[in-house]
């Protein structure tokens, strides 16, 4: 199971961090949020991997076979702060792309048209 | 539940609340705020600024509280490490104080014309004013992170305050470079949790003065990753290079009060330093880093205000220039040198929000006011339409002097050239450095003459450039508020250079009290006296 986990942590922070470099806005968002999915696995790890084992300290006299719960209550927080601010940053980039008329992230497109580049869409300003 | 727990737990009297007050009355007024029309801003004016009177005195009791013994509150009186805290000791006080103040002059300021740029600006300011408050107060490093989170989403809407292509694009980039930051923290913060089973500051040093326990190489590892959160946050070269042209884009009643932003930053690494640290097993952790990191960041603070062109930019780089000059006081490892270097950080950050406001005034007209087409139509008022409301900006006769005492004074602040607070403060800083030489201390020393010296000559030609040589047909205009803001500000330095004795006193018995990470522990965990 740790395998599995590590490599889950491994491939999604490795897709996100590719994918905040690249230069379309919609890309770094998408980057971010499996950053983050990423790091919320991450935190869980830190609690130790456990099977079947309840959260809390109950009545059962076996400390071992309890899971740590505050790592599970700090991912709860962190999912619910980065799912805001995505949502927020969604915002950001929505204006940029309205204000701007291009969803590069430095706000207009870059001069030599690579091969990656888009042709201009109809309406945009040059 | 075990009773060694319940017994810990304390009468609480009603003063006691104070310490969280910092905390739950801005929160509690911005809420109330958000529930108010958009159109009732003399309401809404009237309510922050009460708001934040009421901090400033707050901060000031607590000042005053403090200086013997810290005030530890206890969040449902749950006993520490168990429940989490608030820490109000010397230095979180005096951070309190510093970004009330500069809270008060900064929205006072947006009370002439930029608090009406945008929706919702007066519950941004107070929330981000919250998110400041509990990051100094917090004793609990999750706490911190959703403290910064608050204080990091109330800062984007402020950033994005008044709209326009200009802000928006620096906007992403600021959000992009925080949200990175923001996951570095959580690593950092599960990294400690893992290797050390808590995050309670205290408990994390009690359990790293004693013999060494977990995976220390690990924790290390954590702290060093965290600290790339706070580092990134008061830029630090090289991660800070989003900080100029972000607060350059920023309103200016936004982009002074985001200049106690980076503060936070130093105020965590200063904290963390010194209790977690101070001594004990990994006594000294990352103390050259901070030192070269300090270093550098003044060196690029520096050159970037020689090539500043306009003076929103140049405050920025002297935010940075300010932000070095404490890291490598840190890093230096020198106490003395430490004490002078948080009395000049007070007088420094007052000094570059007020040079933010002047340089909006000096600046305004120049480029027409980006406060360009909505973004969403429905919720764009036109900030200037009605004109009922507008204070009307007079050409006060003496406009032209009150900005170049203003600009003067913030020059003579911020370069660090007697006699005002930020001399003091660099005296104190070398007199601490050559009192215990060393390399490091030589080192800062020569940096911070040379950062002077570089800091003087651009703000110099800037000032030229915008209170000598303009149009003599086109004075500043002035309203009474921005005036009223700027006095604030420059009043303070000047209180502060004027009882620079009993200020740098204050400043050296809080280093004194940092650098007894013990009587921090016994405060918040409880314990034997010695």
């Amino acid at each position: 199971m740790e395998l599995v986990l590590s490599l889950g942590i491994g491939v999604l922070s490795a897709a996100g961090i590719w994918l905040i470099l690249r230069p379309r806005t919609f890309q770094v968002v998408l980057g971010l949020s499996l950053l983050s999915y990423a790091v919320n696995l991450f935190i869980f790890g830190m609690g130790r991997l456990t099977i079947g084992a309840p959260p809390v300290l109950g009545a059962g006299p076996d400390i071992v076979s309890v899971d740590d719960p505050v790592p599970q209550a700090l991912v709860l927080t962190a999912v619910v702060i980065s799912f805001a601010l995505t949502a927020l940053f969604l915002v950001v980039l929505l204006a940029a792309r309205g204000v701007t008329g291009s969803d590069h992230v430095d706000g207009r497109e870059p001069r030599p048209q690579g091969p990656h580049a888009e042709e201009p869409r109809p309406g945009t300003r040059p | 539940m075990n009773p060694a727990v319940t017994n810990l737990a304390v009468e609480t009297a009603w003063s006691d609340h104070v310490t969280v007050l910092p905390v739950v009355l801005p929160i509690a007024v911005a809420g109330a705020m958000f529930l108010l029309d958009e159109r009732r801003r003399k309401l809404k004016a009237s309510l922050s600024f009460a708001t934040i009177l009421a901090l400033i005195a707050i901060a000031v009791t607590l000042v005053v509280s403090v200086s013997d013994a810290p005030r530890v509150y206890r969040l449902g009186n749950w006993a520490a490490p168990y429940g989490i805290v608030l820490v109000a000791d010397r230095l979180s006080a005096m951070m309190l104080a510093l970004s009330s103040v500069l809270g008060l002059c900064a929205l006072v300021f947006s009370f002439a014309r930029w608090g009406r740029a945008g929706p919702r600006f007066h519950g941004l300011f107070l929330l981000l004013l919250m998110g400041v408050n509990g990051a100094f107060l917090t004793g609990d490093l999750f706490n911190l992170f959703v403290f910064f989170e608050v204080m990091l989403a109330a800062s984007y809407g402020l950033v994005l305050h008044g709209s326009g292509e200009t802000r928006i694009r620096a906007g992403l980039g600021y959000i992009a470079v925080n949200l990175v930051a923001s996951l570095f923290f959580l690593v950092g913060v599960s990294l400690i949790y893992g290797t050390m089973g808590t995050l309670n500051m205290a408990d994390l040093a009690r359990r790293l003065a004693g013999p060494p326990e977990g995976e220390i190489a690990l924790f290390e590892i954590g702290c060093a990753i965290l600290g790339l959160a706070f580092l990134i946050k008061c830029s630090a070269w090289p991660l800070g290079f989003w900080l100029p042209s972000t607060y350059a884009a920023a309103t200016a009643p936004a982009a002074a009060i985001l200049a106690i932003l980076s503060k936070v930053g130093i105020y965590v690494v200063v904290r963390l330093s010194l209790l977690v640290f101070g001594a004990g097993v990994s006594a000294g952790f990352g103390q050259t880093m901070l030192f070269a990191a300090g270093l550098a960041t003044l060196a690029f603070g520096t050159v970037g205000l020689l090539a500043a062109r306009d003076l929103t930019r140049a405050a920025g780089y002297a935010v940075m220039v300010s932000s070095g000059t404490v890291l490598a006081a840190l890093g230096s490892g020198n106490d003395r040198a430490l004490a002078g270097a948080l009395y000049y950080l007070v007088g420094s950050t007052l000094a570059a929000g007020a040079l933010f406001l002047l340089a909006e005034i000096l600046q305004r007209g120049r480029d027409p006011a980006e406060a360009a087409a909505p973004v969403f139509a429905d919720e764009y008022r036109d900030p200037f339409d009605d004109e009922d409301s507008v204070e009307v900006g007079s050409v006060i006769p003496a406009g032209v002097a009150i900005l170049g005492v203003g600009f003067l004074l913030c020059t003579l602040m911020l370069a660090g050239i007697p006699p005002l607070a930020g001399f003091v403060g660099k005296l104190a800083i070398f007199v601490g450095a050559a009192g215990a030489p060393s390399p490091a201390g030589w080192w800062l020393i020569a940096a911070l003459t040379l950062s002077s010296l570089f800091t003087l000559m651009p703000l110099v030609r800037l000032g030229i450039l915008n209170i000598w040589v303009r149009d003599a047909d086109k004075p500043p205009t002035l309203a009474r508020s921005e005036v009223a803001a700027l006095a604030g500000l420059l009043a303070t330095c000047l209180a502060l250079s004027v009882w620079g004795g009993p200020a740098l006193a204050y400043a050296d018995a809080t280093v004194g009290w940092l650098t007894q990470p013990q009587d921090y522990v016994r405060a918040v965990l409880g314990g034997p006296a010695p």
